[in-house]
């Protein structure tokens, strides 16, 4: 598209948009803009042509239509936390915020579900139906912001997705608005709708199948008893052991996290959270459940870590200390900033087992380059979470941790692991995706994309590096010419 | 040439037999690839010569869905049925899809995992051999402890894939959490082998818990709301929570615990003992060890949790088996309405997906006012109803509408099927609208 073809565009949306939508939805003034220009990666900055602020289903509809009309590409955010610039704005494309849309419907627990708008904040949704003895499962550390169209565009986790699993699992149904404007409902109410498990691919589809409007949601009941203990050990190898350990004695325990010399300095620093002193890493364990079975475990975690000889052991004995505990887990992110004007955080997962060769790998590549990389993460799924440290201002710096970034997500798919275990793969990834899957795996995601999105305006540039053209039949595939299919493998 | 010659170039390929006809089709030849390239060479020759390929495992669901339009393939995946990698520090197994789920489960049970998916079509299929992995898979085969674990689609974490024109696809990993890239695997599970041919899958798998136990109880159905409320909003973290009624008796439940040894017995009892409480169950509760009890004692209180729907052999004795769900509160009204038609009902109250059968020989015309009356409740209960399988008289009575009833998002999935799909090989006419 030529920039007069995008103004064009964009003009002519306007016009179509002035007429049907109250005017304080548009936002058309540069600087008021510029300020949605990033979401919570704020390395990349694009400023949209046009924000809206939708204040209904039906002005999602219209914009989307109106897009469709004159072929102007469209972004979907909610609390702008994201970490892969999934939300990131296109220069010529409007951009639908769906912060405003903050009704929660109703709270059902008899049915074990809640039906919420988009721009509805995750912690909300468990806050009320807390009262009523249940909770929103999926939990990533932005709970407190970030919105549940996010979490859905994302397939957010969190750390007690290792026992219960992600957002898709906690979705019932959405109302969405189609790259054409049509609103359909995908799934019902009741698990198992008929026909394909479209709801199950749209969710993690990072924007680019459509907009949520709307999210019938599953509830899950509250434990009877959470006991969250912490041990801390001379180095991560020793607490990587425990770890693998507890997951053997076939204990899945709520949350399992790590963090290791480095990332506790930087903790400390930030909130004095008063963790082991010198400790090489500690782990925070986190049991729930029926108070007869946490028991069990919580000895049974206990015995595992002195058995991998812990220098300390504690247990937190009411909500007060377990917040205590999280504390430091929690601040972690925001606690490098401490320690350093700059970092890049990673989502690289690896098989649980590998955990302790990635991690002397990464220290390798660490002292290899120069550049410090403090380590925390959801041990109990091998979801790291390293955070490349460096100075921004310095000459080359930024260009090194950059390089050091690329080479940890190498490592990761070198070890069967994965490029992102719950951040997305948004703008920031795109171009490590065929390192982890081949030409024909993207053209064949790419068959869903066409379906939903012929025309690639939704979120386009996301996810996938060079999108293939809908409707270009991909290459024929000649069995011969693949190479060992069930050999060299990519993922 | 005959298609025998025309496809043994791809693979082991011989004529089919009455034994191998689709629910009521007959095919032409049965392919057995060995691989994902075997099978991308077949399914290359079958697009561009315009054939029907059904996929088939042990065949034990082949009848579910509706009768496809033509059938001149049967791709068996029974040749690809290795255990690929079992890792077991990462709780993960990636299996040929052809592994039988009961072989899949002995392979596992040496280091006390399992891939928690109940069989449902136990003692049926090739060699009375239940379900394949591939076949539970494109079913989204799911039975009572579903309630634990989660619905098989959230246990596949990768997926080999192969799309009729041949291409090779995977999508997902073997790491549990993974969000790069489209779900594939949610798009085919259940979309009986209608968008591509499964070969290979990774699923995440579960401890088995040292200790077992089951809980039982006879509830009259005036009482079946307020027990059904009690377990569902129960801390004791019930593992299954099952509902069983015949029409004119009693209903039955049965609520599934696992966990630590002593733990585990404790938690079944205290939960026993509430619902003794008058209003609830009253004295007809029992608490059990499933593992040392013989289905016989067991049944004689609850029917068995994994009880195949049907023992007949005979095509044309086929029960209509129907899958129905509700919301959670709505299920003893779905339970009563369904004993009220004549039907048998059975499945996870925990999670809403019930199946419901009516026995052979009941009028066409009951059966089609049955499914009618019964989806009209389901619908309103914020759930479905859709006929997996009836006999043969009572399926071509039925169009796709009346299968599947009301399909929310068909239109999408009508362009999901022609991208993947485009000259309809797979399956034809047997998935939602005739896809």
């Amino acid at each position: 598209m030529t920039q007069t073809d995008a103004q064009t565009g964009i003009r002519a949306l306007l016009q179509d948009l002035r007429g049907v939508l109250p005017d304080h939805v548009l936002v058309t003034d540069p600087a008021e803009r510029e300020t949605y220009a990033c979401d919570g990666l704020a390395a990349y900055r694009v400023r949209p042509a046009l924000v809206v602020l939708v204040e209904s289903a039906d002005h999602v509809a219209q914009v989307v239509r109106s897009c469709a009309r004159h072929h102007v590409p469209f972004v979907a955010r909610g609390s702008g936390t994201g970490l892969s610039g999934g939300a990131l704005p296109h220069a010529d494309g409007v951009l639908v915020v769906t912060s405003r849309l903050r009704t929660l419907h109703e709270v059902r627990p008899q049915d074990q579900r809640a039906v919420v708008d988009p721009g509805v904040v995750n912690l909300a949704v468990s806050r009320a139906a807390n009262p009523q003895g249940y909770y929103f499962a999926p939990d990533p550390s932005s709970q407190q912001i970030c919105s549940v169209g996010g979490n859905v565009a994302e397939n957010s986790g969190g750390a007690h997705c290792l026992k219960y699993g992600f957002t898709a699992g906690h979705v019932l149904s959405l109302e969405v608005v189609t790259p054409d404007g049509e609103q359909v409902t995908l799934g019902t109410e009741a698990p198992d709708p008929p026909g394909y498990d479209l709801l199950g691919a749209f969710v993690g589809s990072e924007g680019t199948l459509g907009v949520a409007t709307r999210a019938t949601l599953r509830l899950t009941r509250l434990p009877e008893d959470v006991r969250t203990c912490l041990a801390g050990f001379a180095s991560t190898d020793e607490a990587g052991a425990a770890t693998s350990a507890i997951i053997a004695a076939g204990i899945v325990p709520a949350a399992m996290e790590i963090m290791d010399a480095l990332a506790i300095e930087a903790a400390e620093a930030a909130v004095s959270c008063g963790y082991p002193e010198g400790a090489g890493a500690v782990l925070v364990v986190e049991l729930d459940g029926p108070a007869l079975e946490v028991e069990g475990e919580l000895e049974q975690v206990r015995r595992i870590c002195r058995e991998q000889r812990a220098v300390e052991f504690r247990t937190a004995t009411d909500a007060a200390e377990r917040a205590e505990i999280w504390r430091g887990r929690k601040s972690a992110f925001a606690a490098v900033g401490r320690i350093s004007p700059d970092y890049i955080v990673q989502d690289g997962v690896v098989p649980r087992t590998a955990l302790p060769e990635v991690l002397r790998e990464m220290g390798r590549i660490s002292a290899d380059r120069g550049v410090r990389v403090a380590n925390v993460f959801h041990a109990g799924d091998g979801n790291l979470h390293p955070l490349v440290l460096f100075d921004a201002d310095e000459e080359g710096a930024t260009g090194r941790a950059e390089e050091v970034s690329g080479m940890i997500l190498d490592l990761c798919i070198a070890h069967g692991g994965s490029i992102t275990g719950e951040h997305g793969v948004g703008a920031d990834k795109a171009r490590y995706m065929p390192r982890m899957f081949g030409p024909a795996d993207l053209d064949t995601m790419q068959l869903l994309r066409c379906a939903f999105d012929p025309d690639g305006l939704a979120n386009p540039g996301k996810i996938y590096p060079t999108p293939r053209m809908c409707g270009e039949r991909p290459r024929v595939v000649h069995a011969a010419d693949e190479p060992g299919v069930d050999g060299a493998e990519v993922f | 040439m005959t298609l025998e010659r025309l496809l043994d170039a791809a693979c082991a390929v011989r004529p089919a037999t009455g034994c191998d006809d689709v629910d009521g089709v007959p095919a032409r030849v049965v392919a057995r690839p060995t691989s994902a390239q075997e099978t991308s060479a077949l399914l290359r020759t079958c697009s561009a010569q315009g054939l029907a390929v059904v996929v088939r495992g042990h065949g034990s669901k082949l009848e579910w869905g509706r009768p496809p339009e033509r059938v001149d393939v049967v791709l068996e995946t029974g040749a690809m049925a290795q255990l690929v990698e079992h890792s077991r520090g990462d709780l993960v197994a990636t299996a040929g899809a052809g592994m039988p789920l009961s072989r899949l489960r002995h392979l596992l049970s040496g280091a006390r995992h399992e891939l928690v998916v109940d069989d449902l079509a136990v003692g049926r299929g090739t060699e009375a051999a239940g379900s394949t992995l591939g076949g539970a898979v494109a079913t989204n085969l799911s039975g009572p402890r579903r309630l634990r674990a989660g619905p098989l689609r959230d246990l596949v974490i990768g997926v080999r894939l192969v799309l009729a024109d041949g291409t090779v696809a995977k999508a997902g990993g073997k790491v549990v959490k993974n969000v790069a890239g489209y779900d594939l695997g949610k798009l085919v599970t259940g979309s009986l082998g209608t968008l591509a041919v499964i070969t290979e899958v990774t699923v995440r798998l579960h401890p088995e818990p040292p200790q077992v136990r089951q809980v039982l109880a006879r509830v009259p159905h005036e009482r079946l709301a307020p027990v059904l409320a009690h377990l569902v909003a129960s801390q004791l973290a019930p593992h299954t929570l099952e509902v069983h009624a015949e029409p004119g008796g009693h209903a039955l439940v049965s609520v599934g615990l696992g966990g630590g040894p002593g733990s585990t017995q404790r938690r079944a009892d205290l939960l026993a003992l509430e619902l003794a409480a008058p209003g609830l169950a009253g004295d007809a509760v029992a608490v059990v060890d499933p593992e040392h009890t013989t289905p016989e004692e067991v049944r004689h209180v609850v029917p068995d949790a994994g009880r195949p729907w049907s023992t007949a052999q005979e095509v044309a004795l086929r029960p209509t088996l129907l899958a129905v769900t509700a919301r959670l509160s709505g299920i003893p009204e779905l339970v009563q309405v369904a004993n009220d038609h004549g039907l048998t009902v059975s499945g996870s109250a925990g999670v809403g997906v019930l199946r419901a059968t009516l026995p052979e020989p009941t009028p066409v015309a009951t059966v089609l006012e049955t499914v009618t009356s019964v989806r009209a409740v389901t619908t309103g209960l914020g759930g479905s109803t859709v006929v997996l399988d009836a006999p043969p008289t009572v399926k071509s009575a039925l169009d796709p509408a009346g299968t599947w009833g009301p399909v929310p998002g068909l239109e999408l999935m009508r362009r999901v099927k022609a991208q993947f799909d485009p000259g309809r090989t797979l399956a034809p006419g047997r998935f939602v609208g005739g896809l």
